[in-house]
């Protein structure tokens, strides 16, 4: 494991989040720090998605607070603020249910990642002047970087809807490093992965991690996978978190093997 | 096989033919006319439904049946094959000579053509432009806008208006027209795109209904049903000129306004912003989730989209210098829509075919005309169940990659 | 207060009407998530089937009151089986397709069935027969309630207490409500969705119909166009109720009858169609989830 300061780039105080009745997320703390690898585990249902979609401004969390750390070091509160504003801060996401643009080439779905680090107007591109065909050519050359980093340059000019599954995941992690995050949250990236696969994911997420520099926060079944990689662990279920620790820890955790790695056949 | 298939075809087609018979049957075959009493039986048309039913159901059996398997193949090849049309006419060695070849046609054309040919050339060029703005609106982004005949009015009315009580020149105010429309475009768009897709295209029909039925009762402000007349033809340096060589002025000022609104919607295409509009189409929450400010790429794409149907509206009022509510019904609307879906939705090459294919069929075939906007109709439906792609297939950019930088 | 009491009825009938109509939209909202353009014109189509029904019974020399039960049974059947096929024929083809694709089929089926009408029969204003008799016990009431607005109102009222009664308690009832909620779940226990989608074309098709009859024999014209503005403003109604809730639609068409009535009564009625479609718009941006209906955060 890596060596880290105790920075946290992400911290999560008390947050619930009610649908009508329905309480998804009942008053969870979560922080990620610096350089860390957080798994979020537990069974489906537990809330982890939700977990994503409110620190990330698709739903406006119900109560809490959400904090973040961008580079620049100082604290913005993010609860309720726009998806896209999120995304700009530097925290970009990959989505549990595929959603690339289908109908786009793979270097394409990586280029809209590089649309918040730029700026040509309509007026640049209809003139199309020399700053707007150098921005151009460095986000063409950079998305291309960035689809080598994880395997798919070969498939650059392939519409992203006849990718395989796989290689499909791997690209939406290209398109959120695109954004140039500090903090890369993954919705179970090895989901519907072969064991070879999952294998190269977890080498490619921690390549990841020391190049880019980025804290990443992950939601995985894959126990192998989450075990190996995360320095720590949240444990959720019903919307709360039932235990947290290093991997160590967790999977000694009684409540733990109870509520979640007791079942791991369905998990 | 193959015979199986073909009779299975014929007899769904028999049955789908005497269902469509039978739901045809009081409106084809009977007229009352209720002053005078009487009731025509026209039975003919009972067997004219018949066997135009049979032959049309005989393709849509055969052409569904290629649908279901040309799915089944993509399935197991991952690959969706272009159309022939789509892949000459999008074949640099096919299109640039042919490129040239129009260029030559059009520079030349009222020179070589009559003066009525040249009035419907600058009726086709007029809807090459509003179906290149829709495209933006549609196509690109994904907007469905079902007013988008309310910013072409917008831009009439202003030339027509700002003609008569002020005198104001045709240059005057073009650029005036322009930005009225992208001011109208933001106006309407701020409120209504949050809303879902179906949504949207609802209440934009609605505006145009009422930027409608507002132009046909403020009598005091846009004269009413009868509307405004009289209209200044373009100028020109302060010359005179007549009716013949006006047609030829108009002509050369759309040829230039349609050039320059190839180029801007080509460029914007392949740009960040044309990007933004695409993956915005695709999927919107993962298009904001990547930093994309929806609200503003769709804000742009509906005012640049009002803006091109401004100016055009402008154009028109000065070449037909009369102008009334009439000309910017629902139906207008539609018929630019359906050059757009007809064409190929994003793909301008195929809006450009699409506007040219759907006025200038109808001009040259009366006999066709009165079924213009039947035919309109069934196209529309005919094209997203069997090529949702349109004549032309969008062509996304091939993108150098300098490698070096690496 | 007479006149007050007369633009209530009158924009109750016509709101009974709008309420017809905009229950076929709103059930359909409900199971396919599709604004069915060419409803409208489904509407339209009953009216001319009533009319061509009423000709040619007239000519037979049938007495008036049977001559308007039949017109509405023979169009609300005949709009049902348009409803049906127009379904087959331009949104099943699409279930998987974008989401534009259904809604552009749906813009292109209301034009072709527009001019289609237009052309088998005629662009201009038909009168349509007077089918509602003056009753003599209606008498005492006429200055505010005329005969035609108490029968639109009454058979309006009988039809939506049926629709009512069939979607409760009814198999077909339970499957299409079942389906409005999840269509995969109710794919999963057995429910065969495309009849399901099948059925609530035919029964929104019909109560159009039923409306389309109705405001024809009591504002006495028809044409081929009827259907686009109708069609209209149902859905204005449907969204102002809370599109894909029943009562939602009901309340909608009443509200937006009465908005109408009173509008044109007290302010101008040349504004008569704005007034609906400013509702529309004010609506879709301040509460798109209508009247009656629910918020809900979509799923990610
Ligand atoms: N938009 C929503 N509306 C209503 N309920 C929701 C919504 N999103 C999620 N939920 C509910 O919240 C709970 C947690 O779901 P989710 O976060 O997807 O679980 P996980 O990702 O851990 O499998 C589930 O019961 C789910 O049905
Ligand atoms: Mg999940």
């Amino acid at each position: 494991m890596m060596e880290h300061t105790s920075k946290a780039v992400l911290s999560v105080r008390n947050m619930s989040m009610n649908f009508g009745g329905l309480r998804a997320l009942s008053e969870v703390d979560i922080e990620v720090r610096q350089g860390e690898v957080v798994a979020l585990i537990g069974p489906n249902g537990a809330g982890k998605t939700t977990f994503f979609n409110c620190i990330t401004g698709i739903y406006t969390p119900t109560e809490g607070q959400v904090l973040a750390y961008p580079r620049d070091g100082k604290e913005k509160r993010i609860n309720g603020m726009r998806t896209n504003h999120v995304c700009e801060l530097g925290m970009a996401r990959t989505f549990q249910n595929i959603r690339l643009f289908p109908s786009m080439t793979a270097l394409e779905n990586v280029m809209i990642g590089r649309h918040c680090r730029t700026k040509t107007g309509i007026l640049g591109a209809v003139l199309r002047g020399a700053k707007t065909r150098r921005e151009e050519q460095e986000v063409v050359d950079k998305s291309y970087q960035l689809l080598k980093k994880v395997g798919l340059e070969k498939v650059a000019n392939e519409y992203s809807r006849n990718l395989p599954y796989g290689a499909q995941r791997r690209l939406e992690i290209a398109r959120a490093l695109a954004t140039e995050p500090f903090l890369l949250l993954l919705d179970e990236p090895a989901a519907g992965m072969n064991p070879q696969e999952t294998l190269e994911l977890k080498e490619m997420v921690t390549r990841i991690r020391e190049e880019f520099q980025v804290s990443v926060l992950l939601i995985e079944h894959d126990m192998k996978m989450v075990m190996s990689l995360s320095d720590r662990i949240y444990v959720m279920e019903y919307g709360r978190v039932i235990s947290t620790g290093t991997p160590v820890e967790v999977s000694a955790d009684p409540q733990v093997i109870r509520a979640y790695l007791g079942e791991e056949s369905d998990a | 096989m193959a015979t199986n298939t073909l009779a299975a075809n014929l007899k769904k087609s028999a049955i789908a033919a005497l269902w469509l018979a039978f739901l045809t049957l009081p409106v084809m075959v009977i007229r009352v006319d209720t002053v005078e009493k009487t009731i025509t039986w026209r039975w003919m048309h009972l067997l004219y439904m018949l066997v135009g039913s049979f032959v049309l159901a005989i393709a849509w059996h055969f052409m569904m049946d290629r649908r279901d398997r040309g799915a089944a193949a993509r399935e197991t090849e991952g690959g969706v094959q272009d159309s022939a049309l789509s892949r000459t006419l999008n074949n640099p060695r096919v299109l640039r000579p042919l490129m040239a070849l129009g260029f030559l046609v059009a520079a030349t054309f009222p020179w070589v053509f009559s003066m009525y040919q040249t009035n419907i050339l600058v009726s086709a060029l007029i809807y090459v432009v509003l179906g290149l703005g829709l495209n933006i609106t549609v196509g690109l982004a994904g907007l469905l806008d079902l007013g988008y005949v309310a910013f072409y009015a917008v831009g009439a009315y202003a030339y027509a208006l700002l003609n008569y009580h002020f005198h104001l020149g045709f240059w005057t105010v073009l650029p005036m027209a322009a930005i009225l429309g992208s001011f109208f475009g933001i106006l309407l768009g701020f409120p209504v795109l949050r809303l879902r897709g179906d949504y949207l295209a609802i209440v934009t029909l609605g505006f145009g209904q009422i930027v409608k039925l507002v132009l046909e009762n403020w009598n005091s402000f846009s004269f009413g049903p009868s509307g405004v007349s009289n209209i200044s033809r373009p100028g020109l340096f302060g010359y005179s000129y007549s009716v013949e060589q006006a047609t030829t002025y108009i002509y050369y000022i759309m040829l230039a306004l349609v050039l320059l609104a190839i180029l801007v919607t080509t460029r914007l295409k392949d740009s960040r912003i044309g990007r933004a509009w695409l993956a915005l189409r695709e999927d919107e929450i993962a298009c904001q989730a990547m930093g994309i400010d929806n609200t503003r790429a769709k804000l742009m794409a509906f005012s640049l989209g009002a803006t091109l149907a401004a100016v055009m509206g402008a154009v028109f009022a000065a070449k037909t210098t009369f102008i009334n509510p009439a000309s910017f019904s629902f139906m207008e609307s539609a018929m630019i829509l359906a050059i757009v879906v007809l064409g190929g939705m994003g793909s301008i090459l195929g809006v450009i075919l699409g506007a040219f294919l759907l006025i200038l069929l109808p001009e040259y075939m009366r006999a066709f005309s009165e079924y213009r906007m039947l035919l309109f109709g069934a196209t529309m439906i005919l094209v997203m169940v069997f090529r949702p792609e349109g004549l032309i297939k969008a062509r996304r950019k091939v993108y150098k990659i300098n490698t070096e930088t690496a | 207060m007479e006149y007050f009491l007369q633009l209530f009825f009158s924009g109750l009938s016509r709101g009974s009407v709008y309420a017809l109509i905009a229950l076929g939209y709103t059930m359909v909202y409900g199971i396919i998530e599709l604004i069915n353009f060419a409803h409208g014109e489904i509407y339209m189509i009953g009216a001319f089937t009533g009319l061509i029904v009423a000709g040619v019974l007239t000519s037979l020399g049938w007495p008036v009151l049977s001559i308007l039960a039949v017109g509405i049974i023979v169009s609300v059947l005949y709009s049902a089986a348009y409803g049906y096929t127009v379904e087959k024929i331009a949104y099943k083809p699409l279930r998987n397709a974008p989401r534009l694709a259904p809604l552009i089929s749906a813009i292109g089926m209301s034009i072709l069935l527009q001019n289609y009408i237009m052309l088998a029969q005629t662009p201009d204003f038909l009168p349509f027969p007077r089918l509602i008799p003056d009753f003599a016990f209606m008498a005492p009431y006429q200055s505010f309630l005329d005969t035609g607005d108490l029968f639109i109102i009454s058979t309006s009222l009988v039809v939506m207490v049926a629709l009512t009664l069939f979607i409760k308690f009814t198999r077909m009832g339970k499957a299409m409500r079942a389906t409005a909620q999840n269509r995969k779940m109710a794919m999963l226990v057995g429910v065969n969705v495309d009849q399901v989608i099948s059925m609530t074309f035919i029964i929104g098709s019909g109560l159009a119909a039923v409306g389309g009859v109705l405001i024809a024999a009591h504002v006495g014209q028809i044409n081929f166009y009827i259907g686009f503005i109708a069609g209209l403003k149902a859905f204005t109604a449907a969204v102002l109720g809370g599109i894909g809730s029943i009562p939602g639609a009901v309340l909608g068409g009443l509200v937006l009858g009465w908005t109408e009535s009173f509008a044109t009564g007290y302010v101008s009625s040349d504004y008569e169609d704005v007034f609906a479609f400013c509702l529309l718009i004010l609506i879709l941006i301040f509460r798109p989830a209508g009247l009656l209906g629910k918020q809900r955060a979509q799923k990610v």
